[in-house]
């Protein structure tokens, strides 16, 4: 029952992004379409965080490491199609998104083997600090790096190609970013509605009793939090073909902290949390930001008021009402 | 008597200056209810995560079917068949109860490494687990959330869980803890049955629940184990009396 509901929520959320990208396409506003984009992408990266944080429990704070190693990949591989320059073992490159997306992934997940090893040896704050301290050094390493920008970053002229589609069409990248959310959405409800994701769900609410089912703790948190990494890398590339630019603020500890607030603005562990989350922000940001440089103080107030009165975020405030009008309709 | 399938040799754990498993020694039998009884702080929930594996030993060693088991973890031994319940009910409450046994029978079996299955509609899951709440007398309750159970329901839901890893020995640590004089009743009556899935290391306060239950009975005082027997033996032994038995009276 509540099941059913929540999946009418979803489907409702991710309805209204695709309606608002077309609707604006056929307005002819491009600049919509593009913050639409923008909504679907910063979502796909909270759905990756989400993976770990909501329904692992694991608070990840390094989580911009996976998104910037994503937007690089990106930037990186462009950079080098675009002068001739081949990278590594004769291999030069590729300005094709089907290369750029698997070699995203695959980089962040490897990232997030060796960062969730180390830091999943701690839990609580220690975990929030380590994954901070692991992102940050990433951080430091693109700034000293001349080779690709440093603290500047990396432009590219193009946006990446997708077979069949002209990348640069507003309505076609918006196609592309929102399927892959779709996809990622399927996935991750697949996931934590399997066994896997039973295991991992316990493992948060109790570790003792898992254990005690015989469910090994380490390997399974590990693996959600390579997983997770791999999403949100996917929702890097995206962004850097988004702007055409990369830049080490990709790795900065905001964008963590962006990130998570997608989360825990739309509701953590809710599959559609973080869309909604995100597109809270980014309204935010374009409404607010016109009238105020410091519309961040009102985004506060809301996170302060979501955590301390509805923990739902804002998909456990829809349900509510549509409880409420439930009931309402009973009455009558 | 047949060979033990759990057998504890000279077990020792001391957290500081405090002693809490003094050399303990110990066996558990086929088809037998062990009870393992003492004053508070005698060591007994000490002793039981040391047989789990939840906390080292600084000594001594623990075979399990004849074979050692001191160098596997906690999810291991629970593979093989050490299923323990807790001292305070722990399951896991935003499950419902046919989950919470699901997640059993998916851990036992050592198989949760499937990613893209919907748990619900796999039928090696859902099956057993259909049993094991029926067997615990649960039936009927499967959707209800964990957190939305009675502390008696809570408790027979520990048993399903403990019955899907198909244990070969149960640890259960206070199971009567909390229950009603009706609900210790039927617990006792629980019990009685579950061995004959397998043999029970029983740590209980409750002395009517242990000497209608237990065929043999260890005292431990301060980490030492002071008297093993059977009940009519322990009952006349005056150090149990003295130590144990003679403080509650």
């Amino acid at each position: 029952m509540t099941m059913n509901r929540e999946f009418i929520i979803n489907i409702m959320i991710f309805g209204l992004l695709i309606a608002v990208g077309i609707g604006a396409h056929l307005a002819g506003q491009g600049f919509t379409v593009t913050l639409a984009t923008k909504v679907a992408i910063l979502g796909l990266a909270g759905v990756g965080l989400n993976l770990a944080l909501g329904y692992g429990g694991l608070v990840s704070f390094g989580h911009a490491a996976f998104f910037g190693i994503g937007g690089y990949a990106a930037g990186v591989l462009a950079s080098h199609a675009a002068n001739g320059d081949p990278l590594m073992f004769g291999f030069g490159g590729s300005n094709q998104m089907l290369v750029i997306w698997p070699v995203a992934m695959l980089a962040a997940g490897f990232a997030a083997l060796m960062i969730g090893a180390l830091s999943l040896r701690t839990s609580g704050v220690y975990f929030i600090m380590v994954t901070l301290a692991f992102a940050q050094m990433i951080y430091y390493f693109a700034i000293s790096w001349p080779r690709y920008g440093g603290e500047d970053g990396l432009s590219f002229y193009v946006r990446n190609a997708f077979p069949g589609m002209n990348t640069l069409k507003p309505i076609e990248y918006f196609t592309i970013c929102a399927s892959l959310l779709g996809l990622a959405l399927v996935f991750s409800g697949l996931v934590t509605q399997s066994r896997f994701g039973l295991a991992l769900q316990s493992i948060r609410q109790n570790p003792q009793r898992a254990t005690a089912v015989g469910i090994r703790a380490t390997p399974v948190r590990l693996t959600t939090f390579v997983i997770s990494a791999m999403i949100t890398a996917l929702a890097g590339a995206l962004y850097a073909d988004l702007n055409r630019f990369v830049s080490p603020s990709m790795f900065s500890w905001h964008m963590s902290g962006e990130i998570m607030v997608f989360v825990i603005l739309g509701g953590v562990g809710r599959l559609c949390g973080p869309i909604a989350g995100a597109a809270m922000f980014i309204l935010l940001e374009h409404l607010l930001g016109k009238v105020s440089d410091h519309w961040q103080a009102l985004l506060g107030l809301m996170l302060l008021g979501i955590v301390l009165f509805a923990p739902g975020g804002l998909i456990g405030l829809i349900t509510k009402g549509l409880d409420a009008l439930r009931k309402e309709k009973a009455d009558v | 008597m047949s060979d033990p399938i759990l057998s504890i040799r000279g077990l020792k754990k001391s957290f500081g200056a405090l002693t809490a498993t003094d050399d303990v020694s110990l066996d558990l039998y086929p088809g037998e209810i062990h009870a393992l009884i003492g004053p508070n702080g005698a060591g007994k929930s000490t002793l039981i995560k040391q047989i789990v594996g939840e906390i080292r030993p600084d000594a001594g060693s623990i075979a399990f079917e004849g074979q050692v088991i001191d160098r596997l973890d906690g999810a291991a031994r629970a593979r093989r068949g050490l299923a323990r319940s807790f001292q305070v009910s722990s399951v896991i409450p935003d499950f419902t109860v046919q989950q919470n046994v699901m997640l059993a029978v998916a851990g036992a079996g050592g198989h949760v490494f499937r990613f893209l299955r919907p748990a619900l509609s796999d039928p090696g899951l859902t099956g057993p687990a259909q049993g094991y709440i029926a067997h615990a007398g649960l039936t009927g309750r499967e959707q209800s959330k964990a957190s939305a159970l009675s502390h008696g329901e809570r408790r027979k839901l520990e048993i399903a869980m403990a019955l899907a890893l198909r244990p070969k020995v149960f640890l259960l640590d206070e199971p009567m803890a909390g229950m009603g004089l009706e609900g210790a009743k039927q617990l006792t009556a629980i019990l009685s049955e579950l061995r004959r899935e397998a043999p029970i290391l029983l740590v209980e306060h409750d002395m009517d629940a242990v000497f209608a239950l237990a065929d043999r009975i260890t005292v431990l005082v301060y980490g030492r184990v002071i008297a093993t027997g059977t009940v009519s033996e322990i009952r006349a032994n005056p150090l149990v009396r003295q130590s144990y038995l003679g403080e509650e009276a």
